[in-house]
């Protein structure tokens, strides 16, 4: 959970790691997330990457700012669920890409998902 | 501007040590400074410190003049212990606490207690990495505007730096500013903001560290290594 690639910008790992915290409902529907300081402890990053990826998170509606009480979580769940599809199917879509160069076709991929279970 | 330096010249026998350096640092973000060995970082923070004079340039404080107010609001982590080895970690303690007015004792138990370093030892029975970690706790103790920290993870085992980073991270004030000085970038720099890149007395890149991923795609580390190839 706190690894992070120092190749790409760490303010986009913190994105797509708090994007799936919320995703998965560890930062449950209409929540409050922890503070700036309590999350860059949590991640070990700074506290300025954490403002930068939460002002960047905010701007996708997955999370918005309550007046000086801090930042939730949306109630809106249509929104993580259409974020949870779009996330789902770049994934497959990698795996499939991976699975065809390995030589693998679409439809052999099942056999494989059976077995890995 | 809560630290500038212009034009920064320093010679030591007719070698360059400093090469017009210009730096500023602003409130409430992370530097690294970063540069191979011997390349004038740990002179630039004594510069900065108070500690050398310069024979060209200035360095300014909130606007003012380095001197006994700078020292006042800045905690400087030497790269070098300078403790008193006689002494037991609780005296250290206290003569840190008579000297500096920011100092929060309090803090101080409760960081030795997290590191796990006993107040009743004496410096001289401690190991090296002991004693970096002491003098950690004593310089994030203070409630600074700026800690400069000269290469704090030198002495210490990797699993103990993650513990200090974090230490570091948790610890600093809001609004303050901190510059680390290290050769060991990839250990230490998803914490920074921005990057210093010191080479020869001069300093040779600037920039926030997202930024230069983004652009070049690799590391600090990476990016440091493609530069300063040896």
């Amino acid at each position: 959970m706190n690894s992070f690639d120092n190749d790409r910008p760490i303010y986009i790992q913190l994105v797509e790691k708090i994007i799936k915290s919320i995703i998965s409902g560890e930062y449950s529907l209409g929540s409050k997330l922890p503070s700036v300081r309590e999350l860059a402890v949590i991640y070990k990053v700074n506290p300025n990457t954490v403002q930068k990826a939460l002002s960047e998170i905010e701007d996708t509606g997955l999370i918005y700012t309550e007046r000086t009480n801090g930042k939730y979580v949306t109630n809106n769940e249509k929104l993580i669920k259409k974020t949870k599809d779009k996330l789902a199917s770049e994934i497959t879509s990698k795996y499939i890409d991976d699975m065809n160069k390995l030589g693998i076709a679409f439809n052999e991929i099942s056999d494989y998902l059976r077995e890995g279970k | 501007m809560l630290l500038e330096c212009k034009h920064l010249s320093k010679s030591f026998d007719n070698k360059k040590i400093l090469d017009d350096v210009n730096l500023k640092i602003s409130e409430g973000k992370i530097y690294g400074l970063l540069g191979k060995n011997g390349v004038g970082k740990s002179t630039l923070l004594k510069v900065i410190n108070n500690l050398l004079t310069i024979d060209e340039g200035e360095v300014l404080f909130e606007g003012k003049l380095i001197g006994v107010y700078s020292k006042e609001h800045i905690s400087y982590l030497p790269e070098r212990t300078y403790l008193d080895k006689d002494m037991k970690v609780y005296d250290v303690i206290n003569f840190f606490d008579e000297f500096y007015k920011d100092f929060n004792k309090e803090k101080a138990y409760k960081l030795l207690k997290d590191l796990d370093l006993d107040k009743d030892k004496t410096i001289s029975k401690m190991s090296k990495g002991m004693q970096e970690k002491l003098q950690l706790v004593l310089v994030m103790s203070r409630n600074a505007k700026l800690y400069i920290l000269d290469e704090p993870l030198g002495g210490v085992d990797p699993a103990t730096r993650d513990y200090i980073l974090d230490t570091i991270l948790s610890n600093f004030n809001e609004g303050a500013s901190m510059i680390i000085s290290t050769h060991l970038i990839s250990d230490i720099e998803r914490v920074l903001d921005e990057v210093i890149f010191i080479d020869k007395g001069k300093i040779v890149l600037t920039g926030e560290a997202d930024e230069i991923r983004k652009n070049e795609n690799a590391s600090i580390d990476e990016v440091f290594r493609r530069m300063f190839k040896c």
